[in-house]
């Protein structure tokens, strides 16, 4: 390479290794939210939100919204969005839970049928992989806004659970070696089996959590997510294969869907058809509060984890606080607005 | 009323890492051209959106006919009788021309309806008055770059302004144009205007402006009349150094041929295209705006698929329909529109410049991180890329050095073949002539670069060979020794004639 004359020292840098305070607290505000947001409603409601116990039932509750968030955060990076979630979780849930019943029951799907665990939970996974597929395709091939396709699929996805289910009774009496994955533990504690050490869906949340940043921050896939997001043609002219990489995100984003419908099937001993409505907003909103921009080519995997902590936070302390379930819709909504504001001015400053 | 119209004193401006304007002075006379001069990312750009309220100033003061004025909005810019024109005009495609001029403060009937026939006669009174041929109830998206800024123009004479700001009028029009531009500032000026007029190019500055301003990495170098300057020494305050050489044209040994296009056709502006470049060459693409150049060489790319013609890289045919079969098969690509298609603006230097090499870069699509930063340091270095780290967003680096970054994207696929689009438009003299030597040495180290340029002197500076392009169809060839400025504007405007007819 040719050495080129340039006066670099007249270089205007300001604070480039100094510890920038600034930036400091705009990443990490979040977390300071959510401590606060603890701290408050300990105080609120005289210790009991920081039970153990409660604390433990956060966690799982939160679980579901975290592993959902987790997909939702690729999809966001790269601009897109996935509607469809919420509807991926309750066809995953019913189909997994049909597979997993007790042979001889009244009320069984497949009467007669009885195929191991791992084939219901593979079932579920794999339904949530083709519908998270479909979309994948309709918004990479076909060229639809991301809004309309999983718009789309969100009605179907809910759809084909309601005619699965048939008359819309839920699917019980599920084998215990399936409601383990929802109520068991990775250590159990041999003599109260219902109690132990780390909860499965806490341990599958965090696993997949990590694996999920390492792919963002370590792996070629994470760039391109990033690349993407930040300018679509220049990524595409960068060498990117935009639609192979569109269809793998949005079929993680089901996959992932799916995952939180079989834990949550597992977690309550039953398939319903409607399980998961409405959890696409929670997952958009611990996305945004997370950090992650709905400008694209922006987040972080731990973003989203702890925004998925303050919704459950907040979810479980205003149940504690009696608050109307109505109202705690209401403030939902506040927060995803106030998320978005902030992200607005962020990005503002630095334009 | 004082000698100056507007008076900036002691102006500095901060951004994310970046000390952008520091005790900075201008001031402008009422009646008379005044150019800014200065380097991509010198804070020309940055000082007059101060001026225009787009910006506000950390520091310093603003004098309008001696009495300070505190600016908050653009709208207080217009309000206070300075327009700005953009680099990237502004407009809504969709609405016409009165519309676009009177957004904001439509023209009313009695009854307070928005009217557009008020707003299109008023519009042709100022067209007529100031001899701009347009029709008024025309849409934006229907015009040209040039008529689009004509417009743009009329816009602040609506406004009243008393002092019109322009950014980079010239970047994106032809030379018609330009005189034709050049002939309305000095109506303007007539009129008792200040005008403040960014641009990079030297002919410009000398034909058109009074005064000159130059600034270097945001600080204020020197104000002379413009009577007083010439060539040689506006460089030098520039780059704070002599150049001696603008084109370093290296001589390089020319070698097999490596890249054969036959036969490509593409719509209107790739028609029946045949070249071929060789290792060693730089080819150059010669041609008007709108002749189809870019759109060759984005067809050869992949970005558009071809209806039909060969491309046989080494050869051997190959297939191109997607940009990465072009990289595969040893190109690259830096396209002309840095901010449209080239970078990714919230992601960091490092993140840009190491996007498409990343097969290279990873095993088994994990990241080989230790090799990425070694690699784009090294590109740093080598092209002496000012950015206070790798970890700074790309967006906030100047134009110039937004270009080498994208140049280090394409030397990290180690291409046999790049193709650059532009490479130095709205890029001061000092990176210019540093990508210029650039691509000189990559020429030397065996590749193949093809260039394409509006700019003549680039194209007769550093083309070993010239192609022509004419609205879709490659007119002719020259070679380095017989191409001249004349030739070559012969050749590109072939079927103009045939066109008007």
């Amino acid at each position: 390479m040719s050495k080129v004359t340039t006066n670099t020292e007249s270089l205007p840098v300001v604070a480039s290794k100094k510890f920038d305070i600034g930036h400091f607290a705009r990443t990490y505000m979040i977390v300071g939210v959510l401590i606060l947001f603890v701290a408050a409603l300990a105080i609120l409601t005289q210790g009991n939100s920081i039970d153990p116990r409660n604390l433990v039932n956060v966690i799982r509750q939160v679980s579901a919204i975290g592993i959902i968030g987790v997909g939702m955060t690729f999809v966001i990076i790269t601009l897109g969005i996935d509607l469809s979630v919420g509807s991926i979780l309750g066809l995953s849930a019913v189909v997994a839970a049909s597979l997993a019943q007790v042979p001889g029951g009244s009320l069984v799907k497949f009467q007669g049928v009885d195929v191991p665990v791992w084939v219901a939970v593979f079932a579920g996974l794999a339904v949530g992989a083709l519908a998270g597929f479909t979309n994948g395709i309709l918004i990479a091939k076909f060229r639809l806004a991301p809004f309309i396709a999983t718009l789309g699929m969100m009605s179907i996805a809910r759809g084909l659970a309601y005619i699965y289910t048939g008359d819309g009774r839920p699917f019980s009496g599920l084998k215990p070696e399936f409601n383990a994955l929802g109520q068991g533990y990775l250590i159990p504690n041999a003599k109260v089996p219902e109690n132990g050490l780390f909860p499965l869906p806490v341990v599958l949340f965090i696993a997949v959590a990590l694996i999920a940043t390492f792919v963002l921050s370590f792996t070629k896939f994470g760039r391109y997510t990033y690349a993407i997001g930040g300018n679509e043609v220049a990524a595409r002219v960068s060498g990117i294969r935009i639609p192979r990489v569109t269809i793998i995100i949005y079929t993680i984003s089901g996959v992932l869907a799916a995952l939180a419908g079989v834990l949550w099937a597992a977690r309550i001993g039953s398939g319903n058809s409607t399980l998961g409505q409405g959890i696409e907003l929670d997952a958009i909103t611990a996305v945004i509060v997370g950090g992650t921009s709905f400008k694209g080519g922006i987040g972080k995997i731990w973003g989203t984890v702890v925004g998925a902590l303050l919704i459950g936070t907040i979810n479980n302390g205003l149940d504690l606080l009696n608050v109307s379930p109505f109202l705690q819709i209401v403030v939902k909504g506040c927060i995803i607005i106030i998320a978005i504001i902030i992200d607005e001015r962020k990005n503002s400053k630095k334009a | 009323m004082g000698e100056y119209i507007v008076e900036m004193k002691g102006i500095t401006k901060r951004f994310p890492g970046v000390l952008a304007l520091n005790n900075v002075q201008l001031n402008l006379r009422p009646g008379l051209v005044h150019s800014l001069m200065g380097e991509n990312g010198a804070g020309k750009s940055t000082l007059m959106k101060i001026l225009a309220g787009v910006y506000t100033l950390d520091e310093g003061q603003i004098l309008l006919n001696e009495k300070p004025v505190k600016m908050s909005g653009p709208l207080d810019g217009l309000a206070n009788g300075i327009s700005m024109i953009h680099q990237e005009l502004m407009f809504i495609p969709e609405l016409s021309a009165a519309e676009n001029i009177y957004l904001g403060r439509e023209l009313r009937t009695k009854a307070g309806l928005v009217s557009k026939k008020l707003m299109i006669e008023a519009t042709q009174k100022i067209f007529d008055r100031w001899n701009i041929n347009i029709d008024p109830s025309a849409q934006m998206k229907t015009m040209s770059v040039a008529q689009a800024q004509m417009v743009e123009i009329a816009k602040a004479i609506a406004f009243n302004s008393k002092i019109i700001i322009m950014d980079e009028p010239t970047s994106a029009i032809t030379e018609r144009e330009v005189a034709r531009l050049h002939e309305m500032i000095r109506d303007l000026r007539k009129a008792g205007t200040a005008i403040v007029y960014i641009t990079h190019k030297m002919d410009e500055v000398f034909a058109i402006s009074d005064e000159v301003t130059v600034f270097r990495d945001g600080t204020w170098v020197a104000t002379e009349k413009a009577s007083k300057m010439d060539r040689d020494k506006l460089i030098s305050l520039m780059v704070g150094r002599e150049l001696n050489q603008l084109f370093p044209k290296v001589e390089a040994e020319i070698g097999e041929v490596i890249l054969e296009v036959e036969g490509l056709n593409r719509g209107r502006l790739v028609k029946d295209v045949s070249f071929t470049v060789r290792r060693g060459e730089i080819l150059g693409f010669a041609g008007l705006m709108g002749s189809g150049r870019s759109e060759v060489l984005e067809t050869v790319f992949g970005i558009y698929p071809s209806e039909s013609g060969t491309i046989k890289v080494k050869g051997k045919e190959v297939k191109i329909r997607e940009p990465h079969q072009a990289i595969s098969a040893g190109l690259g690509l830096l396209t002309e529109d840095r901010k449209k298609t080239g970078i990714m603006g919230v992601l960091s230097v490092r993140d840009n410049m190491s996007v498409a090499a990343l097969d290279r870069f990873s095993v088994m699509g994990v990241l080989r991180r230790p090799m990425i930063d070694r690699e784009c340091e090294d590109q740093r270095q080598a092209l002496a890329l000012k950015t206070p780290s790798l970890e700074q967003q790309i967006q906030n680096l100047s134009g110039g050095n937004q270009q080498k970054v994208l140049l280090s994207r394409w030397l990290l696929t180690d291409p046999d073949i790049l193709i650059i689009d532009e490479p130095t438009r709205g890029i001061d003299v000092g990176a210019k002539s540093e990508i210029h030597r650039l691509m000189g040495e990559l020429a030397k180290q065996g590749k193949a670069i093809i260039m394409v340029s509006s700019e003549m002197p680039e194209i007769l500076g550093m083309s070993d060979r010239v192609v022509v392009m004419c609205e879709g169809h490659l007119v002719g060839e020259v070679s380095r020794k017989e191409a001249t400025q004349e030739k070559i504007m012969e050749l590109a405007t072939r079927f103009a004639d045939e066109a008007v007819a």
